[in-house]
Formats: C-alpha cells, sequence, structure tokens
C-alpha cells in the first residue's frame, strides 16, 4: 500500500474532509441558506436577479397530475434536461439529445419511450432523487449545446467548469469531462476526467480520472495539456457574482459553456469536493488562508475576480 | 469573520470527562462498586444458635446482636424459628433479638443469622452522653488492697488508656504482689478490673468477640475490655493490654450488660458457628446501595425489567463512539450514518455469527425482490412500505424454515429492526442503480464492518459493566465525541486517496 505522510499534505496546504466541514462549511455557509443551493429551482431564480445566466426553463413539475402535460410541452422539442430540484450529485438527471420518431434519444444513445419519461418525473415527485427523501419537483430545461471547443474532449455529457469560490474570491477551478466509465456524468468519484485549470489564465494544468494522474482522455484520446478556456475573466466574475446572490461563504459553482449563450450556470454546491485539489496538484489552504487573511476585501465581482487571477496562480 | 475562542469549549470538554471519570471513581470508593466483572469478597456468615428448655409458660428470649462491630458492617440480617413472634429492638444503645411465643415446652431452638463484610474503616458511633463510672463499695481488706494497686498504676501512668495498661501489667500472676494476690482469682478476673477501673473513675465494660475461622462449629466467645478514655471506646485484651481489636476477631457484644436472656425458659445455652463466603462484590454493592448518598445515581433500584432495557440502552454511546470514530478518524463509508450501531444491537442478542447469516440472507433476498419492485414504477412511499412487509416476511420465511431445519437460529432474525433493514434494503438498490455494484460492495461492507467492531465492544463484558454500572462513564463519552466533532486533521483513508499528491511535493 502506498500512503502518503500527513505533514507531506500539510506541507501541500490539502484541504481536508473534516477541516473543510468545522473550518470552512460549518463557518462561512449560514444554514438559512442552503436552500437556496440545494434546489436548482430556487437557484435559478435567485441568480437571475444578479445577472447570472442559466440554462433556459422549459416546465416545472410539481404535483403528479400536471405529469400528463409534460407530453405536450415536449413534442416540439428537439433537447431537453429532466432535474430533481433538491438532487445532488447529479443523481436523478435525464438528458434527452433529439428524437427518434415517438421516442426519444437519451445523451447515452439509448431510445427510451414516453412512459419512461413520466416514471422518472413520478420518481423525482416522490423524492427518490432528493437529499434527504422529502417530496420534490422535476424541473425541465433547454439542452445545453457545449461549445465545441470543449465539447469534443468530452464522452458523451456536457463538460462543465467547477470553480470553488469562497469569500466571493474564486479560488480553485477545473474543468469535468464526462468519460464512459461516469456514463456521461460529470462526477469525478464516478469516474470523469478532471482537469485543473490555472486561475490566472483558464489554461490547463493537469489532469486526473480516479484520483490518478493522466495524459490524455481515456475515451477521446485528446491530449489534455493545452486546453484553454474562452472568457475566463468572465467566468470568474460570474462564479464571484453568485456569493452576493447566495451568501455562501464557501460554495463549488459549475459553469458550462453554451455554443449559443456564453457560460451559464448549471447548479452551486454548498459542500463542493476535495478533488479538484488532486486535479490542479495543488492545496486549497494557501489561497483560503489569504483571503481570511485579507484586511480590506474587494466589494465587486470584478475586483475579487482579478484579485484572484493576479494572486492566486502562484499560490 | 473571526472565529470564537475554542478555549471554553475545550474547558468544557475537559471538565465533562473529568467529571464522569471523578465521578466514577467516587462511586468505586464510596459504593464499592467493582472495576472489573467477577470480582469476588469474603463475607463472614455466623450464625447464634440458642437452645433452651421451655416450662410450658409464656416465653421472652432476648439475645443481644451486633451493631456496628469495629472493622466489620452489617449486610444482612435474619432469624429463623418457626412459631415465633420476632423483632429486632433497638434500645438503651444495644440492639437485641427478640423472640416472643405463648405456650413452650420441650427443647426449643432458635437461630439468628448474619452476613459481615470487613471493612477496616467502620468505627462504632460515638456515645451521646458521657459514660458514667459507678462506684463500688469494697470492704476490708478488698479496699485498702485496691487503694493500694490503684494508686501504684495511678502513679507511672497519665491517661486512662496507661492507667489500665499498668493496672493490667499489676494484676498479671508474674507480677503479682501480696496486695493483687489477696483480689485475683481465675473467675473474678475481668470484673474486678472493670470494677477497679470504674472505681478510679474510668469508665469501663466487658465486651466479647469471635475469633473468624472458616467453617468453625461452637466457637467460645472471648472477652474483651472496654474503656472510656473520653472520647470514645476502645477495646483492650484483658490479659495483654494490648490495644485495639485483632482484624480477625468479631465483637458480637458491647454496650449491654447480658448477652441471652431468657424468661419462661430454662438450661439456656448459646452457640456460634461460622463460614466464610465469597459474593460478588457488584452485588455486595447492589445491596448496599440503598440508603447511602450516591445510591440514587445508580439502576440497581429499579425493576428487572427496566434494568435489563437500560444495560442495552446504555451500550447505545459505545456503539456511536464506534461510529464516530470510524467515520471521522479512519474515514469509513458506511450506509446510514447509525445503521451500523443498530445492527450491532441486533448483533448483541443474536450473537455474532448467526446474525451475520440471517442479515446477509434477508438483505440479499430483499434486493432481489427489490430489483422486481423497481419495474413496477411504484411511488416511493408505497414501495417503502411494501419493502417492510416484504422484510417482515422474509424473516417470518427465514425463522419458519430455521425452525423447520432444527436451527434456533433461524429465529434470531426477529431481533433486527424491519425497518431499519428496509431502508438499508432501499438504499443499497439505489446505490446499485447509480454508481453501481463496486460502491454497495464498499459501502456494504464498511457498515458491516464498522457494525461488528461496535458489536465486539458492545459485547465485552466489562463495557456492558462499566456502561451499567457507572453510568457517569457516558459524560466522558460524551466529552469524546465532542471532541472528534473538532477534529480537523486527515482521516486515514485521506492519506491513501491523496498518495497522488506525492508528485507534487
Amino acid at each position: 500500500m502506498d500512503w502518503i505522510s500527513p505533514r507531506t499534505l500539510k506541507r501541500l496546504g490539502m484541504l481536508n474532509m473534516n477541516q473543510r466541514n468545522v473550518n470552512y462549511i460549518a463557518r462561512y455557509n449560514e444554514r438559512s441558506s442552503y436552500p437556496l443551493v440545494d434546489n436548482k429551482l430556487k437557484t435559478k431564480l435567485v441568480v437571475a436577479e444578479y445577472g447570472v445566466k442559466t440554462p433556459k426553463l422549459l416546465q416545472v413539475v410539481k404535483q403528479q397530475h400536471e405529469i400528463s402535460h409534460f407530453r405536450e410541452m415536449a413534442e416540439g422539442l428537439a433537447g431537453f434536461a429532466i432535474k430533481p430540484a433538491k438532487g445532488s450529485g447529479g443523481k436523478g438527471i435525464t438528458v434527452i439529445t433529439g428524437r427518434d420518431g415517438d421516442f426519444f434519444v437519451k445523451a447515452s444513445g439509448a431510445r427510451v419511450g414516453a412512459p419512461v419519461l413520466e416514471r422518472h418525473l413520478t420518481n423525482i415527485l416522490a423524492g427518490l432523487y432528493s437529499l434527504a427523501g422529502t417530496p420534490d419537483v422535476a424541473i425541465v430545461e433547454n439542452l445545453v449545446e457545449s461549445d465545441p471547443s470543449l465539447a469534443k474532449y468530452s464522452h458523451q455529457g456536457v463538460p462543465d467548469i467547477r470553480i470553488v469560490v469562497f469569500q466571493g474570491y474564486p479560488v480553485m477551478a477545473m474543468l469535468r469531462l464526462a468519460t464512459t466509465a461516469s456514463d456521461g456524468k460529470a462526477n469525478l468519484h464516478q469516474g470523469a476526467v478532471g482537469v485543473g485549470l490555472d486561475i490566472g489564465s483558464g489554461k490547463s494544468l493537469n489532469a486526473v480520472q480516479f484520483n490518478r494522474p493522466i495524459t490524455l482522455h481515456p475515451d477521446t484520446g485528446l491530449a489534455l495539456e493545452n486546453i484553454d478556456i474562452n472568457d475566463w475573466e468572465e467566468m470568474l466574475e460570474m462564479a464571484s457574482r453568485c456569493y452576493e446572490a447566495t451568501g455562501l461563504g464557501y460554495m463549488g459553482v459549475d459553469l458550462v459553456v453554451d455554443a449559443n449563450e456564453g457560460p451559464l450556470l448549471l447548479e452551486l454546491n454548498a459542500r463542493p469536493g476535495l478533488a479538484i485539489q488532486m486535479a490542479n496538484g495543488r492545496g486549497l489552504l494557501p489561497r483560503l488562508h489569504a483571503v481570511e487573511s485579507l484586511k480590506r476585501p474587494h466589494f465587486t465581482p470584478r475586483e475579487r475576480a482579478n484579485y484572484a487571477m493576479e494572486t492566486f496562480a502562484s499560490l | 469573520m473571526t472565529s470564537p475562542s475554542r478555549l471554553p469549549f475545550y474547558i468544557a470538554v475537559l471538565l465533562l470527562i473529568s467529571a464522569g471519570i471523578s465521578l466514577a471513581v467516587w462511586r468505586h470508593i464510596e459504593l464499592g462498586i467493582p472495576w472489573l466483572t467477577g470480582e469476588q469478597r469474603p463475607v463472614w456468615m455466623i450464625e447464634a444458635r440458642v437452645d433452651f428448655d421451655g416450662a410450658g409458660e409464656p416465653v421472652v428470649a432476648s439475645l443481644n446482636i451486633p451493631e456496628q462491630p469495629p472493622g466489620f458492617r452489617i449486610l444482612t440480617e435474619q432469624a429463623a424459628s418457626p412459631g415465633y413472634g420476632f423483632s429486632i429492638i433497638d434500645k438503651s444503645g444495644s440492639r437485641r433479638a427478640e423472640w416472643t411465643k405463648r405456650d413452650v415446652s420441650g427443647p426449643q431452638t432458635l437461630y439468628f443469622k448474619a452476613q459481615f463484610i470487613p471493612d477496616p474503616g467502620a468505627q462504632p458511633a460515638q456515645p451521646s452522653q458521657q459514660p458514667k463510672t459507678q462506684k463500688l463499695f469494697w470492704e476490708e481488706p478488698q479496699a485498702t488492697a485496691v487503694r493500694e494497686i490503684l494508686s501504684q498504676a495511678e502513679a507511672r501512668s497519665s491517661t486512662p488508656e496507661s492507667m489500665t495498661r499498668e493496672l493490667i501489667r499489676l494484676m498479671q500472676p508474674d507480677t503479682r504482689v501480696q496486695n493483687t494476690t489477696l483480689l485475683v482469682s481465675e473467675e473474678n478476673y475481668l470484673p474486678l478490673l472493670v470494677n477497679m477501673l470504674n472505681h478510679s473513675g474510668i469508665p469501663a465494660r466487658t465486651a466479647d468477640g469471635l475469633k473468624l475461622e472458616d467453617a468453625r462449629r461452637r466457637q467460645q466467645l472471648i472477652p474483651f475490655l472496654q474503656i472510656y478514655n473520653g472520647e470514645r471506646w476502645l477495646t483492650l485484651n484483658p490479659k495483654t493490654a494490648a490495644q485495639g481489636v485483632p482484624e480477625d476477631i468479631l465483637l458480637w457484644r458491647q454496650g449491654s450488660e447480658s448477652l441471652l436472656d431468657v424468661v419462661g425458659g430454662g438450661n439456656s445455652e448459646i452457640s456460634f458457628s461460622m463460614l466464610r463466603q465469597t459474593i460478588p462484590a457488584l452485588q455486595l454493592a447492589a445491596m448496599q446501595s440503598d440508603g447511602k448518598g450516591l445510591g440514587f445515581l445508580s439502576f440497581y433500584e429499579l425493576p428487572i425489567e427496566e434494568q435489563s432495557m437500560f444495560r442495552m440502552l446504555l451500550l447505545l454511546p459505545l456503539g456511536a463512539l464506534v461510529v464516530a470514530f470510524m467515520r471521522i478518524v479512519i474515514g469509513i463509508r458506511t450506509s446510514g450514518t447509525f445503521m451500523p450501531v443498530l445492527i450491532a444491537v441486533a448483533f448483541v442478542q443474536t450473537t455474532l455469527v448467526p446474525g451475520l447469516i440471517a442479515f446477509l440472507s434477508v438483505v440479499s433476498i430483499g434486493l432481489a425482490m427489490r430489483g422486481y419492485l423497481s419495474s413496477l414504477n411504484l411511488l416511493l412511499v408505497s414501495r417503502i412500505s411494501a419493502l417492510i412487509i416484504l422484510v417482515i416476511f422474509i424473516t417470518a420465511g427465514l425463522s419458519v424454515f430455521g425452525y423447520q431445519m432444527g436451527f434456533n437460529t433461524g429465529m434470531t432474525v426477529t431481533f433486527f429492526p424491519m425497518v431499519i433493514i428496509a431502508w438499508t434494503i432501499e438504499r443499497m438498490s439505489i446505490l446499485w442503480e447509480e454508481e453501481g455494484g463496486q460502491e454497495v460492495l464498499v459501502q456494504g461492507s464498511g457498515s458491516l464492518f464498522v457494525a461488528i467492531c461496535a458489536y465486539l465492544l458492545m459485547s465485552a463484558p466489562l463495557a456492558g459493566h462499566l456502561t451499567f454500572n457507572f453510568p457517569e462513564l457516558h459524560f466522558a463519552i460524551l466529552g469524546l465525541i465532542l471532541l472528534m466533532g473538532q477534529y480537523t486533521g486527515y482521516k486515514l483513508t485521506e492519506l491513501k486517496r491523496f498518495t497522488p499528491m506525492k508528485a507534487y511535493d
């Protein structure tokens, strides 16, 4: 067995689970703000007021009887995504990319009939995917068409960008690419590839899958070294703005780049994972401490994004 | 945002832990509750047998019984005497067992049994008022002899104790002078000594002691001299003047004039027999707990049924401690936070191997059935409800099948909490569909591992003993759990998870 010593981890500034929970989430995240991020519908509404764009909302299914309207609504649509409002970790999200006669084509290529989707909606309403098993609502969103420059790296699914925002400062970022192993989902623990992004430039640093460093995407075979995210500063500013919207001191902001609409907010996470450190090859602690020791915090999202780009790249 | 100082928290936790431990130590000392199970303590069972002949009259037999003999505590007292009325009477500084019967004839036998625990700290209560001395009128020539001897002894002493010692020395055969030879004879030695001491102004009396020897019958009483030194009664050997009661002597009678009075009967006789017994120290503590200052803190007074329920409940904090440790410090993933504790509690009742077999078979059959339920497209609540009913069917089936096959272990399935098992199956099933079989295996075996660890700790006899007899130790467990809630170090599993970071060091 190969182990790393706690002293080495400390030197690297690696944030661990207990420390994240006690010193950051419990200390900086107000309990009362959790519903804002744990409920995607509420997130969409609240960030809209702060000028953060999200995928277009097509339908909200709140009651069992409303499911019957789903078929009419879906009639004219080519692609859409069904999400449980209170789902976590991508659970219960079904992405329909197109139609094949009466059938819907899922992102995986599988063809399913409308009854399957209706059953899925029933499950969502019953709370199967919600955090505490509580009754939920289902939202149907416009399908995000990923920007081709990024889409080519991902196997199925939409690549998304996770930015950890602390006290409104974007502190660390990574690009998450779906793989066969992750079944089109962008969750690292399910086998998605995480590519660390330089916070100063939006260029890729290094990549991991299942916590192991890799250089090529396992499915597409593309090199992951020279990825460059467009509109990087704008994305950081967008992530930073979510702090004002929710008031959460420590959160993960998930963004996608839509081919037509540019960067969109996918969801917020009040308990962002630690794997982002492995993708970056850096620990979070030096940057978190830097923000904590700031005597005069910056007031606008742009100032904070600029400060992050200047300062954190070297930490 | 500045964080509030952690210091008050740590002080509170420290207080909690030390309060728990010191309360336990206190109760250990005060009530004698043993730290370990199976600790035995010696107890002396002494039986006094009274024989007399009835003469066809009403009888009152009154036997002096011990009250706070120095160096011993009385554990139990009982009398066996069919047909007699019995009571224990406390009067004028002496306790007496009194048997009464209207019409008595022929030889009679009465028994009085008492158990004594050696306790070096036990001392008789202080007399509430100064005992009085009784001056005796001596006739000549004894009066002169007494005066002579007393003045000799007085000249050589300073305190009541030394006076008594000198007097005893002067009255021994080897030091006797003419004066003493005149007074002392073998029969009247002790009464004479008492009278002379009283004459000189020192309150004195006799006492009877029993030498404790295992399985001895017809043990003789040994006479002792007691003098009052102004504060308390001191016991002396009347021949050697050695002060204090030897460890193996139990003073049966002190402060009372007569040992046995029988009114209405003749030829009365008393004999003592004794036995050394051992009883569990815990039982001893439980018997003594009532009435003592800290006794109210224990569960011994509750009905047995509630006691056994608390026995189980008080083990739960240990399970919670194991779960907290495994999840926070080790970093083992379990399915459902405290599901392992509930499984461990069930294991305590079923024992490990039958419990494991029963649990695994119920869960795996349940998972297979859940596979079918999931294709029915049911609402969550009715699906769980259906699952609960199925789990009951499975357990009933396993019990009946096991019983028919001759395995009583099949019956133990019923100890598992049905609703918890149903939820476990539901969660495992969803986990299987979403994350694949590997994650089910990881979380399932993690849960079972934690459950087995908790079971091993909870089923240890010492753990059950300490948690039930020292419930205050739970303060310490609470303190430890609170401390763990502040642990911000790396989990053991994170040291493995973050290993690739070596490359960036």
